[in-house]
């Protein structure tokens, strides 16, 4: 049962790949991306993670207090903001798609190009 | 080991990744990422990570799901 | 390729992920037994060096302050990326998205919607500067506190008209506060430079007390600077939003 993290994050990677695949809309594309970069922030913090420790903040607790690793909840702090830019440029990008080629579709998108 | 909490909310999380992905209305699939937002958030909580928390909330459950509206919104506009 | 042939080809490549990954999977320690040495060397370093007892906010903004720029600086350039992709086509009017606002006939705001969120503006700000002045003390920082900054201008445009939204946060005002945000974190670090340091080298004096607001110098400068930076992206962004839902074309009225 060690690694049952580690499955959930396979799975969800999965289900997010099929739903972009699968789609038909744009914005549904770009929230399924959501959720593939969704997996990678329990990766970072399964991976991180010590039994029995407690959150690495040394306000009112004594200093030698086994903490878990802080390194991997700065990257995943970083992961989260990146995704919110990354999403509000795709979103840009696709209501200007929209204007242009008058369709959200990514099967006609395609063919548009002649 | 994996703590009794730990796996119901990863369980809970799976769940709720494959529920989104399978909305197929994009306004409901707004509403969808929002609850997955929290329930990533408690995750993060239950991980011992209060800063990941914090930002998955504010990200995950208010800023995205109003970028996704807006978006709908003018492209539900256009198509008038 | 049609849609089925597509599924086929994601079953297969899904599977051999799947091996792979469980492959390297098994090498890895399990979940909860944590080897590495770097995370039990910052967790027993980090407050006597810098007086922060948040050790998260000290790995963001000192250990790993030359990542932060660039985090600041990809939220930055996504803000620029939206107003340039977002820009008036040619064949649309040119007039101001204010003056289209005003000829709009739009439903009155319920009195219940327009009571709460004003309600809640007073308690959204004092929430999200205190996120972002206390990044070296408890679970906070700089991103979190702009975020929250941002949901309260968003507030004010979900009581009263867009208008409103527009003349509190003029776009002019908050570009330059965004550049003097992400200009400020460089500049920090080059004030580093100057005194003979390192790039961006805590210079400050530490404070005494670890964890008082007034210590672990530049972290909360640092902080304060990215979360106005991070307010001023997000209103740009959700502005252009907006405005693009009023923008009329050529033809249509």
């Amino acid at each position: 049962m060690s690694i049952f993290p580690f499955i959930v994050v396979a799975w969800v990677l999965a289900v997010g790949l099929y739903g972009i695949i699968t789609s038909r809309h744009l914005v549904l594309q770009i929230v399924c991306l959501i959720v593939v970069q969704s997996s990678t922030y329990i990766l970072l913090l399964g991976v991180g993670y010590k039994t029995g420790a407690v959150a690495p903040y040394f306000y009112d607790i004594p200093l030698n207090t086994p903490a878990v690793d802080p390194v991997v909840q700065a990257l995943a702090l970083t992961d989260v903001v990146v995704e919110a830019a990354v999403t509000a440029l795709l979103l840009a990008f696709a209501v200007q798609a929209h204007k242009r080629f008058g369709t959200l579709d990514p099967e006609e998108l395609r063919q548009l190009q002649g | 080991m994996t703590s009794a909490l730990q796996v119901t909310i990863l369980v809970l999380v799976a769940g709720g990744a494959t529920a989104v992905v399978l909305t197929r209305d994009p306004v409901r699939q707004v509403v969808s990422v929002s609850i997955y937002g929290l329930l990533l958030a408690v995750l993060f909580m239950a991980f011992q990570a209060p800063d990941v928390t914090l930002s998955e909330l504010t990200v995950g459950a208010v800023a995205l799901p109003l970028l996704l509206l807006l978006t709908l919104a003018k492209v539900r506009k256009q198509e008038e | 390729m049609t849609q089925s042939q597509r599924r086929w080809i994601f079953l297969v490549a899904g599977g051999g992920f799947l091996a792979f990954y469980l492959w390297g999977l098994i090498g890895l320690p399990g979940f909860g037994h944590y080897p590495g040495p770097y995370g039990d060397i910052i967790n027993a370093i980090a407050v006597p060096q810098t007086h922060a007892t948040g050790v998260v906010s000290a790995v963001n903004f000192e250990y790993r302050a030359f990542d932060t720029l660039g985090e600041e600086f990809i939220l930055f350039i996504a803000a620029t990326g939206v107003a340039t992709v977002l820009r008036h086509l040619r064949q649309e009017r040119d007039t101001s998205a204010v003056d289209e606002a005003r000829n709009r006939e739009v439903p009155a705001t319920s009195d219940a919607v327009a009571m709460v969120t004003l309600a809640f503006i007073g308690p959204t700000v004092v929430v999200g500067w205190y996120l972002a002045s206390h990044a070296q003390t408890s679970p906070s920082g700089g991103f979190q506190g702009g975020i929250v900054l941002a949901t309260a201008f968003v507030l004010v445009y979900l009581a009263g008209q867009f208008i409103v939204f527009k003349r509190l946060s003029p776009v002019a005002l908050t570009d330059a506060i965004e550049a003097i945000g992400a200009g400020s974190f460089a500049a920090v670090g080059i004030a580093a430079l100057a005194s003979g340091a390192a790039y961006l080298t805590n210079i400050l004096p530490l404070g005494s007390t670890p964890g008082a607001v007034n210590s672990a110098g530049t972290i909360a400068l640092i902080s304060f600077f990215v979360g106005i930076e991070v307010c001023a992206a997000f209103i740009l962004i959700i502005g252009e939003l907006l405005e693009q839902t009023l923008i009329v074309r050529e033809g249509d009225r």
